[in-house]
């Protein structure tokens, strides 16, 4: 019972020190905490909000998960932003260009998207094992090269085609729209059954589906196959992974080309949902991806439950600029309090059961010289 | 040779420094001249690269400290952003002197933040900068919001000031309008003389007051390290906190001071960012991932600040020369630099003994200078990622000579081993 106890201590104190300090600022500035919470549940209850609030998840989910077979091992890989916007936009244009049968078409936007931001993270991978650089430096010089760098070309080079005419405006720059035949379907149809009627405009991504296998791919990965265990020896105790016969470099290149592949699905969610890859695609996935994991501890489920969160924030900033009841900027605070409070009371909770096992482990062996 | 080599390594640290200043100049001189065009060494580009240098070389200082007592920074760019913040509200409310002050404060209280969530906490150091870095720039863009009615900008702001050097750059003493010296060298336009005088007039003149205290705080960062008892203690921190412990030294305390610290000189890089130096107000987003760049300084300069400041000047010259070149021509220039410098690399490596790094080497400067020859202008995506590509190759072909804290990143528990 205690246990239980500590274990749900720790994520209910993170989000009760959130509230009390999003309240605070939010009392500081003269709005009423509660008409905003209200305000963001009541918005979060229509059946339109929940599916923005999944497909929203959706990208978070992957993008957590990528981030967390890096963590598994101890390497940080903070580029997963940059990958997944290189992965999205190389997997839009290449797709746009071709014309396959359904099917195979699908299969070639996914594995464009997959190699090319698995090849990005490798990138760092090998330079590590090879170089000794450092993959947290290496993942973010790649991030400014791919975002700063390369799309920042892309979008040149489409204003440049756009000339002759059109008008300029973010929404038709971009990719050669994918055909109907490259685009994963949506699965409104399917969630209809036991919701009734979605809007037609508000369609529920495929990538959801997508996004669970994933998840349940990335269990089964790490607790049930040779591979996970070495991943998470290697992560725990390097050397004594190195002694136990895993290869310590082949680990390093492995987990950051699964991880950067992983990350390259991230913006096929959105890429889907509009048939290509524009400039204002959304940014900044990379980064929520990471505190996702962080605050779902790398669990499956845990990350699930954090997408969910974190997704609903994001969508709810949308009701606040509505209503104005509070500023919507609100929201990005409580994701960055609601982590770091997180990450605090995770590792209160591990030193406070440690103390406990140590009394108890004490207690036993006092018992044990009294008999 | 040999002794002529050793001679030189017995000069003072600074004259060896202008040496090296020279031979660099020397070298652009060369490009700058194969290469048809006259802009590496220009008085305008000399300003953009200090203008450039100045956040990522606070960052990088800031980084510094934290490296040293053995907490990784990697918060330094949220670090930066409550500085550009702070600096700006406090400019605006108070004047820009106090504003400064206010800016450093801010970035203080990040590395406040930082510091309670890794010493107190025991918190996973990357984790504790990742939140920082997603908490700071949602901070700040609420109070944008509350304070300014807008969550990305606010009013225009006022600088400290700028200074002319006299004499060499034509300030005024006491009233008095002094010559201008460099400027009539540069106008004699002899090969080099006149080149190195434009360029360091570029750097004396217009100065931000901003850019003198940032480029003071190297000698002064390095005196508090390395010949105070509160830097060998803070160093201690970070190489042997537990030998530290048992001489007395409250451990604690060192990596609180330096993370503090650490966040304050981030801070004062952002108020750099929003002052009129470079931007005159804040702006969401202008802080452009310098405290990354400046966290990529501290590896290039192997944890030490004059090698800080070279990696700082080395990316804000070639940050700033893209911003000045709307033809190309200087980034063309540059092919042949990077294929000069590449070229440098490998002859290093092979004496050295160290094949593969010279082939390596050898073969990116040859792909360097064959495109130099074939191309008459590099493409717009070529300059925006050169400064990161840089930053990449010297950790590739450097990572291995590099120094590190010994025990950074780790978490140091009183009465632990």
């Amino acid at each position: 019972m205690r246990k239980v106890l500590m274990t749900l201590a720790a994520p209910v104190g993170a989000l009760v020190l959130t509230l009390v300090i999003s309240s605070l600022a939010l009392w500081v500035f003269g709005s009423n905490p509660f008409a905003a919470y209200g305000d963001m549940v009541g918005h979060a209850a229509k059946l339109e909000t929940q599916v923005d609030i999944w497909n929203r998840a959706t990208p978070l989910y992957l993008s957590a998960i990528a981030a967390s077979i890096g963590f598994r091992m101890n390497l940080f890989n903070i580029g997963v932003e940059g990958q997944y916007l290189i992965a999205a936009l190389v997997a839009a244009q290449v797709g746009g260009l071709v014309s396959l049968p359904q099917v195979l078409h699908i299969a070639v936007v996914f594995l464009v998207a997959m190699a090319v931001g698995g090849a990005w993270a490798g990138l760092a991978g090998l330079l590590n094992v090879t170089r000794g650089v450092n993959v947290v430096i290496s993942t973010i010089m790649l991030n400014f090269i791919a975002v700063s760098g390369f799309m920042a070309w892309w979008v040149q080079a489409w204003q440049a085609d756009l000339r002759e005419g059109e008008t300029l405006s973010s929404t038709n720059l971009g990719t050669t729209p994918i055909q109907d035949s490259g685009v994963l379907p949506d699965i409104t149809g399917w969630v209809e059954v036991f919701t009734g009627d979605i809007r037609e405009n508000n369609p529920v991504s495929g990538m959801l589906i997508v996004a669970l296998l994933v998840g349940i791919g990335y269990y089964v990965l790490l607790n049930r196959t040779t591979f996970g265990f070495d991943l998470r020896s290697s992560g725990m105790n390097p050397f004594a992974a190195r002694a136990g016969g895993v290869p310590p470099k082949r680990m390093i290149i492995m987990a950051m080309i699964l991880s950067g592949a992983i990350a390259g699905l991230i913006g096929l969610v959105e890429v889907f949902e509009i048939s290509k890859f524009r400039p204002n695609q959304i940014q900044g996935l990379g980064f929520g991806g990471i505190a996702v994991a962080l605050l779902g501890r790398n669990s499956p489920v845990g990350m699930a439950f954090a997408a969910l969160l974190f997704a609903f924030l994001d969508i709810s900033s949308g009701i606040l600029q509505q209503t104005e009841t509070a500023s919507q900027e609100i929201v990005k605070i409580m994701q960055g309090i609601v982590l770091l409070a997180a990450v605090v009371a995770y590792e209160v909770a591990r030193r406070f059961r440690e103390r406990d096992e140590a009394r108890e482990t004490a207690e036993a062996l006092a018992e044990g010289v009294a008999e | 040779m040999n002794a002529a080599m050793q001679r030189f390594n017995s000069l003072p640290t600074a004259v060896k420094w202008m040496v090296y200043a020279l031979l660099g100049m020397l070298l652009l001189t060369i490009v700058q001249s194969i290469g048809g065009t006259d802009k590496l060494t220009s008085a305008p580009i000399s300003r953009e690269m200090l203008r450039w240098a100045l956040p990522v070389l606070l960052a990088g200082l800031g980084g510094l400290f934290a490296d040293r007592s053995g907490v990784v920074n990697i918060g330094l760019e949220g670090m930066m952003i409550l500085g550009m913040w702070f600096g700006a509200w406090g400019a605006l409310q108070f004047g820009p002197w106090i504003g400064m002050f206010i800016g450093i404060a801010g970035g203080g209280l990040g590395g406040l933040l930082h510091a309670l969530a890794t010493v107190t906490f025991g918190v996973d150091q990357i984790i504790s900068g990742v939140a920082i870095n997603i908490l700071a720039p949602a901070g700040t863009r609420y109070l944008s919001q509350e304070v300014w009615g807008s969550p990305t900008q606010s009013p225009r702001i006022q600088g400290i000031g700028d200074w002319d050097v006299p004499f060499l750059a034509g300030g005024s003493l006491f009233g008095w309008e002094s010559p201008d010296i460099l400027l009539t060298i540069a106008a004699w336009e002899w090969w080099f003389v006149s080149d190195v005088a434009d360029f360091s007039r570029g750097l004396m003149r217009g100065t931000s007051l901003l850019a003198l205290i940032a480029v003071a705080l190297v000698p002064f960062c390095a005196w508090l390290l390395w010949r105070t008892r509160f830097g060998l203690r803070l160093r201690i921190a970070g190489e042997q906190p537990q030998a530290g412990e048992s001489q007395g030294v409250n451990i604690y305390a060192y990596k609180y001071a330096a993370v503090i610290i650490s966040g304050a000189l981030a801070g004062l890089g952002g108020v750099v960012i929003s002052s009129p130096e470079l931007s005159g107000q804040f702006l969401e987003g202008n802080s452009g991932g310098r405290g990354f760049i400046g966290l990529a300084a501290v590896i290039f300069g192997n944890w030490r600040p004059l090698g800080i400041l070279l990696g700082a000047l080395l990316y804000g010259y070639v940050f700033g020369l893209d911003l000045k070149d709307l033809d190309g021509s200087a980034s063309h220039a540059l092919l042949l630099l990077n294929a000069i410098a590449l070229a440098g690399v490998s002859g290093w490596a092979f004496t050295r003994r160290r094949i593969a790094d010279g082939v390596l080497a050898g073969t990116m400067a040859i792909g360097a200078l064959v495109w130099w020859i074939v191309s008459e202008s590099v493409p717009g995506w070529w300059s925006n990622i050169l400064p990161y590509v840089v930053v990449l190759l010297v950790l590739v072909f450097f990572a291995q000579r590099l120094r590190v804290p010994a025990a950074i990143g780790q978490a140091y528990r009183r009465g632990e081993s």
